[in-house]
């Protein structure tokens, strides 16, 4: 960091390049502000702030445990499969109204809330002892427990609609304190505590060193089977917690429900400047990737645009981010002083 | 005028280098004749390896001129220099292992048929006759990661000189090779010296590079001290204009026949009885004690290196047991080997460390539990690494360096520092002067001389005879995965080891 203040302007321009990875998703954010503010006057005002702030609330739960995964250096693509899961599931332990058609086994609210972080526990669980026991890579392991989490779900729900989740849930997902909606709340503290861990605590470290050199971390003693077992288990139980609040957010629960929460979970963290390589970014970049695709989707909806259009705009704007996110860990590469 | 000379193949002039304020090349001169090899010598960050990588086109943004054949020229990338007929040989070469030799030799430029499919048969056809050009009856179609070291790295160069190298640069060729292996190189390299071929020999092996080199470079902090025709110079010639001159006892150490002591009586730290890793070792039984070194030499491939892994946990053992103070041990992984107070620096410091994590992180990953359970306590973190930075003498003295832009043996300082906080029982050493300079090894050497003295017990394992000598109280000669001698209380010298193993 030294260099941008000894080595003048070629220094500074290195300095830049070297924080690329921060300072590109926060211009990105900023420029797209900017647009739509001009675009439209509906869009920087007090209410909409709190429109997007309430939109991407179930993502930035999500978007917490993936961190971990991809700090790692692994993925995580069961995450809306798992949501899905753990919403249905505490639904499931929900009396529901006579003609919601499933055979479900009502229980207690506490129960049932137990019962959906056991599911996504579990879940987690198996996403872990396959990637680090078996050693299959991350990627087909969860893509397998994507479809075993859409299958408990089906299982389970068997194409009905179920709207009645534990009052607890219900508060926490569609309630409100001092004007507040606590689901933006829980987001917060899902981030709060996720930071925290991260930079604070010894298996914080891990997860960095982990994804930075995997083989240096375990010549150490690190034990990093543990720890990507761990990342994995964490991001599971995130999802669960973002379904089953999702669940009272939307107002019922159903079959994919969550699918787009897949893609936007994974842009959250990456467009934010998270290196998919592992070992760097963090918390705040993810938060500033949860801005950009909030803002993105919500200034759209502004806009007077063709609405198969915001689908194509929506890529390419993260083709962009991803173009960034690599380019980033070239330019770390090719400049060791950077 | 009178007719000059025709330009030399390459010529550098004024050649400058710096990164981020350091000067790492400050001004050289320097050329590469037709059908030459030039070796160049010196320290870690003597300025060699910089040199070599704008001459293959991996720095671009330096000061000076490069010409190749009297026309100026600067290269872009690799594939560049490449272009202009400048390859490179990696110290850690880069065979793919599940490839064939002859897609090995072709790699990037297979034949292609008619239909633009591989022309699989003239290609393994070419590269066997390619290798044949090198006296090597290989078949082309075996994975080049089952041959031994020595002939993937001449597979390596036939890859180069194939894509058309006429100027091939060696980083380190002969470290990893065994002496009849290396007597093979330099047959090849005298051979393709003939046909035209220039070389730049890159090497910490003075006597390599006395026996092969035509012209040899010292370099000495960033500056070229001397070229000199490798016949009219000998070791200590060199030695001097590479370290100043008043440091010969200090590579004395390193070649004079020691005296071994006998195994003491004291009860072993380590116990291995029977230890059996499928592929590389068989049988092996030995025992270290507190404050002593035991040394175990082997060419590469004998299975040391695997050893060392499998005592720390990174490997499975077939059969056999570890004991630490006679309590047998389970090491299912590295975890429990630290918890069963076990170290162990790696031969390649790229495994060992974190190059974009500054010094402290490096320094304190393997005991972050012992500075806090759940959380982390920087302010002590960067108190023990400053401690480590002073007994040691890592350069530069700053906690918050990033490690990549740490020298060498620097590097190998906070790999071996990283495990002295908390006093290890056994400290596992696998080839902890690979590659370095003659300073930097000494301060390796009274590190290591030091723990011994503190009673921790040291297995070191190595292909290099000097280091074996240098550091070790006894000595155990692996061949082929198994013991096939001990020297223990008696004079030794590198005629023996190289003898046994």
């Amino acid at each position: 960091m030294s260099q941008a203040a000894t080595a003048g302007r070629s220094g500074a321009g290195r300095f830049l390049m070297g924080h690329l990875r921060n300072i590109a998703p926060l211009l990105t954010l900023l420029f797209l502000i900017a647009i739509f503010a001009l675009l439209s006057p509906s869009f920087l005002t007090v209410g909409n702030v709190g429109n997007i702030l309430r939109q991407i609330s179930i993502t930035a739960i999500i978007a917490t445990g993936l961190t971990f995964v991809i700090l790692c250096a692994e993925i995580d693509l069961s995450i809306a499969a798992i949501a899905n899961a753990a919403g249905i599931v505490v639904a499931f332990f929900t009396l529901q109204e006579a003609y919601v058609n499933i055979a479900n086994l009502p229980l207690p609210g506490g129960l049932a809330i137990i019962c959906g972080l056991l599911a996504c526990f579990a879940l987690g669980v198996v996403n872990a002892i396959g990637v680090t026991r078996i050693g299959i890579p991350s990627f087909i392991m969860t893509l397998a427990m994507m479809q075993i989490a859409a299958g408990i779900s089906a299982m389970l729900i068997r194409g009905q609609i179920a709207y009645n989740v534990p009052d607890l849930v219900r508060v926490l997902g569609s309630g409100s304190v001092l004007g507040m909606p606590w689901i933006v709340l829980i987001a917060i503290l899902f981030l709060l505590v996720g930071h925290i861990v991260l930079t604070y605590t010894r298996y914080g470290r891990y997860v960095y060193m982990v994804g930075g050199n995997r083989e240096a971390a375990e010549l150490s003693g690190v034990n990093v089977r543990w720890v990507i077992g761990t990342a994995l288990v964490i991001s599971a139980v995130c999802s669960g917690v973002a379904g089953m609040l999702g669940v009272a957010y939307f107002g019922s629960a159903q079959q994919n429900e969550f699918d787009d929460y897949l893609l936007d979970g994974i842009a959250a963290v990456v467009v934010g400047g998270t290196s998919l390589f592992g070992g760097r970014g963090g918390i705040p970049n993810t938060i500033i990737g949860l801005f950009v695709l909030g803002v993105l989707n919500n200034g759209l909806d502004h806009i007077d645009i063709d609405s198969f259009l915001k689908v194509l705009i929506r890529g390419l704007i993260l083709l962009m981010a991803l173009i960034i996110n690599v380019y980033a860990q070239r330019l770390r590469d090719v400049h060791p002083a950077g | 005028m009178m007719a000059s000379a025709p330009p030399p193949l390459l010529e550098m002039r004024a050649v400058a280098k710096s990164f981020g304020g350091v000067h790492a090349l400050k001004g050289v001169d320097f050329a590469l004749q037709r059908g030459e090899i030039h070796a160049l010598v010196g320290e870690n960050g003597a300025g060699k390896s910089t040199l070599m990588k704008i001459i293959a086109g991996v720095h671009h943004d330096y000061e000076g001129t490069l010409a190749l054949a009297g026309v100026p020229t600067r290269f872009r990338s690799p594939r560049d220099a490449l272009a202009s007929g400048i390859g490179m040989v990696h110290q850690e070469l880069s065979i793919i292992p599940d490839l064939s030799v002859a897609e090995n030799v072709f790699l990037g430029s297979q034949p292609v048929g008619r239909l633009g499919l591989v022309a699989w048969r003239q290609m393994a056809a070419e590269a066997k006759e390619h290798l044949a050009g090198f006296g090597l009856d290989l078949d082309p179609k075996m994975p080049a990661g089952e041959l031994p070291i020595g002939l993937q790295q001449l597979v390596e160069l036939a890859r180069v000189l194939f894509s058309g190298a006429r100027i091939v640069i060696l980083d380190e060729p002969t470290s990893a090779l065994s002496p009849p292996e290396i007597e093979r190189l330099f047959a090849v390299l005298r051979q393709l010296k003939a046909q035209g071929t220039s070389f730049v020999f890159i090497s910490h092996f003075l006597e390599d590079v006395l026996a092969i080199a035509d012209r040899i470079t010292v370099f000495r902090n960033g500056n070229l001290v001397a070229t000199a025709a490798a016949a009219e110079t000998d070791k200590k010639w060199l030695i001097e204009r590479m370290i100043g001159a008043g440091h010969e006892e200090l590579e004395a150490t390193y070649s004079e026949a020691i005296v071994l002591a006998s195994e003491t009586e004291s009860a072993p730290v380590l116990t291995v009885r029977g230890l059996t890793i499928p592929g590389a070792c068989a049988d092996l039984s030995f025992a270290v004690h507190p404050g002593e070194v035991l040394g175990i030499y082997g060419f590469m491939g004998s299975g040391q290196l695997e050893l060392a892994r499998a005592l720390f946990g990174k490997l499975p053992l077939a059969a056999g047991e570890i004991l630490i103070d006679g309590q047998p041990v389970r090491l299912r992984n590295t975890t429990d080997a630290k918890r069963a107070g076990i170290a162990y620096v790696a031969e390649s410091r790229r495994r060992m460390l974190f190059p974009e994590q500054p010094v402290y992180r490096n320094l304190s990953i393997a005991m972050l539990e012992k500075i806090g359970k759940v959380w982390l306590r920087p302010a002590r973190e960067r108190q023990i690494a400053e401690g480590h930075i002073k007994t040691l003498g890592i350069r530069p003295p700053s906690v918050e360096a990033l490690l990549r832009n740490l020298s060498g043996g620097n590097q190998q300082k906070v790999a071996l520092g990283k495990w002295l906080t908390e006093r290890p029982r056994l400290l596992v050493l696998a080839e902890p002067t690979r590659g370095m300079d003659v300073g930097a090894k000494d301060d390796v050497l009274k590190i290591v001389h030091d723990l011994r003295d503190q009673g921790i017990a040291i297995l070191l394992v190595s292909t290099e005879p000097e280091t074996v000598l240098a550091m070790a109280n006894r000595v155990l000669v692996l061949r082929k995965g198994r013991i096939v001698q001990e020297f223990a209380n008696q004079t030794i010298g590198k005629d023996h080891l190289l003898g046994a193993a």
